[in-house]
């Protein structure tokens, strides 16, 4: 197999305000190879990728592409060094058919019959599945994915770039786009994969280089290393891998969900008469693909989102009483005395204020306490300050705004905030979503302290590992449906993987 | 391709925060340049030595006592409008409609100086044409919000038309109650007896609207940052999801913020009517509810800067208006000087966010982007 060099980075270096985001970094990218750049978050992947498609240019360093030095000052400029990069966040006009957005923006006449030739012999060769004439809406998150590569591979890209291709896509998909991607490599092509997901990088890449604090740590060969050390690597110590799983102590009945249906602003069915029950000491994980009405049930429990039908009831440990939460506010729900603590998936869109500083939004939640009507700051900056010491936040202090913290900090941020609630049931929505290991293991460790103090847990993830590893039961959710309650510790993942995409139709998934 | 390893001539980043002295040395900066540019124009276009057109901008409205008290009158009342329309701006409502609140307060000030002239005592009307104006410009501005709160209109041509009808309104009662008759203007209220006039402390027309925004300013000030009300106008402006997650009635504030605000316009309003003019005309706010929000704007709603662009505003206006007489120039040309400045005031804002580095070689490597 041809595996001659095909990009070559040398001493690359670029710098955002304060921030190194990348510093003296040399790595070179082979045809006829996959490479997973891995790195925690804010190591710097995507900044260097990114230098190579022409989004950023590096404040130094060279690069060369087959061997010629190169300059890419733009997006066009690396389309024609065949450098293409699929983003994490698809660019595509909806309202267009697969055919018409990969011509979008090519120069010459506009021939639709010709593009559907050559994307149907694209995807031949490769085994991709598009319908060249269908339109964007009607596509499935990975079917949208596939549209972007099949675009970056129309304008005769040979080295492709994948910013964290899996996030959004179920087992079976990434499956899917593991194989497509094997026999790009096996054509001759480049392929770099971002990523943080061990797994993934085991399973799929040939060799895997290693970024820290915007610095080149180094390669290995996938097949001659193993997790702890890619993950040493990574973080730069050594690091235990294992998830704790406590037994759930003394569980009770808390939250009992029966029918709940809701139908979002455009009037579509987001939750089909949904039932479950969470318990107290114990953590329920919700799985599904993104959309499956995750949100939506969050929202509708927390009382954000107005329900059409069923109930959502509480059952108070204090004093026994069954308190019907339906067609309450946040605010109703607070006043019943159900302290109900939610994390939200958008943390600076909707559980925090990111031009605030912590103490400001600490007080989010307290600053109507206080019978005058002037705010009292000194309790929020004590509990300010008391979760940047427990949580072990970095930040220059209690008067920076949340936004200018890393996101593991700010998450750090909102987890801490809704833990001093000392809430009865703890509602999570992808808490570890973009963060680092480090991070992400401090928040499983919060969990695992609030079920051991008999909280609810209810926690909506997307890594179907982590899901297995770290809760007691998983309630499978499938187009607003419930596909079914799993036993986390005797899960199977394939099981749950037909399970997210089995239920409410004939399309099954694989 | 020999171009083809060229780098791209500047690159544009952003900034981390700046210390403040060094953002102010920049805002500093920023004027010191206008000022030359304004010298260069002048020298080229008019001829004229260009400090003494300086000189006369100052003068303008430090000369004579008079005109410092002008300069005061104007800068308060500047500067009334735009604390009223900071509690709005902050909740990300933009309040366009100070010209028609403020048309309002004065206009219900008006009705009461000539309605209850006869009925009240001067100390029983005083406290009345407070409260009316007040209430009025509360209406003025209340409309808008309910439509915003309840149908999700917009709100910046919602309170913009209204400006129209408070002008409508008041040509209409300008003709009801004209004096003379055919006159088309009102004149002025009470002329003789001083009914309803705000009462001039130490014989300055003037003072009394100072103290009034002097005290606003500091309330306003307070409000915004240390009261319960202010925060939750901060959390909506920032994020109208955060504040319904915690359980804030977004309508409620909407609502009584815009309540607030067309109060404090009413207020202005009366100010105008009743402390100095003692007239009602359709052009008697002199377009300060829209200067306003350059005010609040370049403040970056901060009520205590509010002063400094309120003042640099008002001042630039005067000696603008005065150059055009003393060099016998077109009105026009003060408006160039005033452009040039603000331009460069409002452009200094993309220099404090963004940092601009210039093509460099690689051997130098590193340090030269600090």
């Amino acid at each position: 197999m041809n595996t001659s060099v095909a990009v070559e980075m040398r001493n690359i270096s670029k710098r955002f305000g304060t921030v190194q985001a990348n510093q003296d970094v040399s790595l070179d990218i082979r045809r006829g190879e996959i490479l997973a750049l891995l790195g925690e978050n804010g190591s710097g992947k995507t900044t260097l990728m990114n230098m190579l498609a022409g989004i950023y240019f590096p404040d130094s360093g060279t690069i060369s592409v087959n061997g010629e030095p190169a300059v890419i000052a733009s997006p066009k400029e690396a389309f024609e060094l065949g450098i293409g990069m699929i983003h994490q966040h698809f660019k595509l006009v909806d309202v267009l058919s697969a055919a018409e957005n990969i011509v979008l923006g090519l120069e010459g006449k506009l021939d639709l019959k010709s593009a559907v030739k050559k994307i149907r012999e694209i995807c031949d060769a490769y085994g991709f599945d598009v319908n060249p004439s269908q339109k964007i809406y009607d596509m499935s998150v990975s079917q949208k994915q596939t549209v972007e590569i099949v675009k970056v591979l129309y304008r005769g890209a040979d080295i492709l770039i994948l910013d964290e291709p899996t996030a959004v896509l179920t087992p079976q998909e990434t499956d899917k786009l593991f194989a497509v991607l094997r026999n790009m490599r096996d054509d001759g092509k480049a392929i770099v994969i971002i990523t943080h997901k061990l797994n993934e990088v085991q399973t799929l890449s040939d060799k895997v280089a290693v970024l820290r604090g915007g610095r080149y740590i180094g390669t290995l060969i996938t097949k001659d290393t193993n997790a702890q050390e890619m993950t040493d690597m990574m973080v730069g110590r050594a690091v235990s891998l294992n998830i704790d799983r406590p037994d759930p102590v003394d569980p009770q009945l808390r939250l009992e969900i029966r029918d709940l249906t809701v139908r979002n602003e455009e009037g579509l069915l987001k939750l089909d008469h949904v039932s479950f029950d969470a318990n107290s000491g114990e953590i329920l994980g919700i799985a599904g693909i993104s959309g499956a009405g995750q949100k939506e049930l969050l929202e509708a429990i927390y009382g954000l989102q107005g329900t059409e039908e069923g109930t959502v009831i509480f059952h108070d440990p204090e004093t026994n009483k069954a308190i019907d939460l339906k067609y309450k506010t946040p605010m109703q729900i607070r006043q019943l005395g159900v302290s109900l603590s939610f994390v939200p998936e958008d943390r600076l869109g909707m559980g925090l204020v990111g031009s605030m500083d912590i103490t400001d939004n600490m007080m989010l939640r307290s600053y109507r306490s206080g019978p005058h009507g002037f705010l009292n700051r000194k309790a929020p900056k004590s509990m300010a300050r008391w979760i940047i010491r427990e949580l072990e936040i970095s930040t220059p202090g209690t008067t920076t705004p949340v936004r200018r913290l890393s996101g593991g900090n700010v998450q750090k941020v909102l987890v801490g905030r809704e833990i001093a609630q000392t809430p009865k049931v703890l509602m999570m929505a992808y808490p570890v979503r973009g963060l680092d290991i480090n991070s992400s293991y401090t928040i499983y460790q919060l969990m695992n302290l609030q079920k051991e103090k008999g909280v609810a847990v209810i926690f909506v993830g997307e890594d179907l590992d982590v899901l297995m590893e770290l809760c007691d039961r998983i309630l499978v959710l499938c187009a607003g449906k419930v596909s079914g309650m799993v036993d986390g510790r005797k899960a199977d993942k394939q099981k749950i993987g037909m399970m997210m995409t089995r239920v409410g139709g004939e399309q099954d998934g694989e | 391709m020999a171009n083809k390893l060229k780098e791209p001539l500047i690159h544009i980043s952003r900034r981390s925060v700046l210390p403040w002295y060094q953002s102010w040395g920049i805002r500093a900066g920023a004027v010191i340049l206008s000022l030359g540019v304004c010298a260069l124009v002048t020298m080229l276009t008019t001829g004229e030595n260009p400090f003494s057109v300086f000189g006369a901008i100052y003068d303008a409205s430090f000369s004579t006592q008079r005109r410092t008290w002008v300069l005061f009158q104007n800068i308060a009342m500047l500067l009334s409008v735009s604390l009223a329309v900071v509690p709005a701006f902050r909740m990300r409502f933009w309040n366009l409609g100070g010209e028609g609140q403020m048309l309002a307060g004065g206009l219900a000030s008006t009705a009461c100086m000539i309605c209850l002239r006869d009925v009240l005592p001067n100390a029983v009307l005083i406290p009345v044409i407070v409260v009316c104006s007040i209430a009025a410009g509360a209406i003025w501005g209340m409309i808008p919000a309910l439509f915003k709160a309840k149908w999700g209109t917009n709100e910046t041509l919602f309170t913009l038309m209204m400006n129209y009808i408070a002008i409508q309104l008041v040509s209409f009662f300008i003709i009801v109650w004209e004096m003379p008759k055919g006159a088309g203007q009102i004149g002025i209220i009470n002329q003789n007896t001083e009914i309803g006039w705000l009462p001039a402390i130490g014989g300055q027309k003037y003072l009394l609207n100072i103290i009034v925004v002097a005290v606003l300013t500091a309330a306003m000030y307070v409000y915004m940052n240390y009261s319960k009300q202010g925060y939750e106008i901060s959390v909506v402006g920032e994020s109208v999801r955060t504040a319904r997650y915690v359980g804030i009635k977004v309508e409620r504030v909407i609502v009584r913020t815009m309540i607030i605000s067309g109060a404090l316009c009413g207020l202005t309003g009366m100010l105008l009517v009743s402390g100095t003019d003692h007239t009602l005309t359709t052009t008697i706010t002199g377009g300060r509810g829209f200067t306003a929000v350059l005010v609040a704007w370049m403040a970056k709603f901060n009520p205590v800067w509010m002063i400094l662009t309120s003042f640099l505003l008002v001042f630039l206006d005067k000696g603008a208006g005065d150059i055009t007489t003393k060099f016998g120039l077109n009105r026009s040309f003060s408006d160039i000087l005033t452009g040039i400045i603000l331009f460069f005031i409002i452009g200094s804002e993309f220099f404090i966010n963004y940092r601009i580095s210039f093509r460099h070689s690689a051997k130098k490597g590193e340090t030269d982007h600090v």
